[in-house]
């Protein structure tokens, strides 16, 4: 089983490889949350999806978001890719959501151990040894593990699909850049995701 | 002996919660709202989640918008000062972000330590765009929480009512 996957074993995985990997794996029904920064670029670089959220700002907030969408619709798979920089801002809601548990949502950390997008600088976590996915267990995120690698990140997306969650998945990530950048319209995006999630159906313009 | 009419204010929040559908409720715990969150938690519709900082549930409200349901937050005034920036969220979107903020470090406030943010508590949330109304007596409660909650969801934006400590009698402590 995975949880033998420890931080330091983990392999670093191409950053650009691991949204296009997620969306390409999951079909067009589940919802997926880009945290802000690199996170929400990776998403947008894989291709838009009429269920993508990109969080521009707000530092720490994309599992909370992911907790609402899974919260309102129970029935459909949400995914998060969180950066480590972000998820130690916000470290607590991963008590929030093992508390909640709901079990259609799954947290990608993406742990390249640095605040890559303001220039690399080392994050606390990286400097004291901390391993995300130790905490999210400690959380009470049972399930959580590292994925050794990239036939073990697909096991592991397979994994949240069809058993029950939430889920959370920690890949040590490389420190290329993001390919693209998000364009910057947050009502626009807001808006487009909520068509696609069915939210504004009784609104529909066309 | 209080009247029930200057009593039953948090049932009369809770009946409006459902009148306009909310469906998610987050929350970090306060004394004031201990009557009403009992009464979200009692209910099956409700989806009541008590987070670790008040921050995570505009973030949660905001998601919750984005699925397709209401939700609202309950917090203190203390809570206010931890959701500052994170309030760009609702107003980038222009999505609802209905607060019910129980009020400190005001009238017959014992805490020193309350009264800070308790006293920048209205002049935070304008700065960040929130339309505010204030309850201090019972009857203001009703049409109070009703005006946030319609702002909120029909102008797409922060609200938020605050429940005065006069309403809320000033805590003690023992002391």
């Amino acid at each position: 089983m995975s949880a033998a996957t420890v931080a330091h074993n983990a392999k670093r995985l191409p950053r650009a490889g691991v949204a296009k990997r997620l969306v390409a794996r999951i079909g067009d029904g589940p919802a997926v949350i880009g945290g802000i920064g690199n996170a929400n670029f990776d998403l947008w670089a894989a291709g838009h999806r009429a269920r993508n959220f990109y969080m521009l700002g707000s530092m720490g907030l994309a599992i909370p978001i992911g907790l609402g969408v899974a919260l309102a619709q129970p029935d459909r798979r949400v995914f998060v890719l969180e950066g480590d920089g972000s998820l130690l801002m916000q470290m607590g809601c991963l008590a929030t959501v093992a508390a909640r548990a709901p079990r259609n949502l799954a947290i990608l950390i993406l742990d390249n151990g640095t605040f890559q997008i303001t220039g690399g600088q080392p994050t606390p976590a990286e400097q004291s040894g901390t391993d995300l996915v130790a905490v999210a267990r400690a959380c009470g995120l049972h399930r959580a593990t590292w994925a050794a690698d990239e036939a073990e990140l697909d096991r592991l997306i397979d994994l949240c699909l069809i058993e029950d969650g939430p889920h959370a998945i920690g890949l040590k990530l490389d420190d290329s850049p993001p390919e693209r950048q998000t364009e910057r319209d947050p009502p626009q995006l807001r808006d487009r995701f909520m068509r696609g999630m069915g939210a504004k159906r009784d609104r529909t313009l066309g | 002996m209080p009247d029930a009419a200057d009593t039953d204010w948090p049932d009369q929040i809770y009946d409006l919660l459902k009148a306009h559908g909310i469906r998610q409720v987050a929350l970090v715990p306060d004394a004031g709202h201990a009557r009403l969150i009992r009464r979200c938690l009692a209910d099956n519709t409700m989806k009541v989640v008590s987070l670790t900082t008040e921050e995570e549930g505009v973030a949660m409200l905001f998601g919750a918008w984005l699925g397709g349901e209401k939700g609202v937050l309950l917090m203190q005034s203390s809570g206010v000062g931890n959701c500052i920036n994170m309030l760009s969220v609702a107003v980038a979107h222009r999505t609802p972000c209905p607060m019910l903020v129980t009020m400190r470090g005001e009238y017959g406030e014992f805490n020193p330590f309350q009264v800070p943010m308790g006293q920048a508590t209205p002049t935070v949330l304008e700065a960040m765009g929130t339309l505010l109304n204030r309850a201090d007596r019972p009857e203001d409660v009703a049409p109070g929480v009703d005006a946030t909650l319609r702002l909120a969801f029909n102008t797409f934006r922060p609200a938020a009512t605050l429940l005065g400590q006069r309403l809320l009698g000033a805590k003690t402590f023992g002391r």
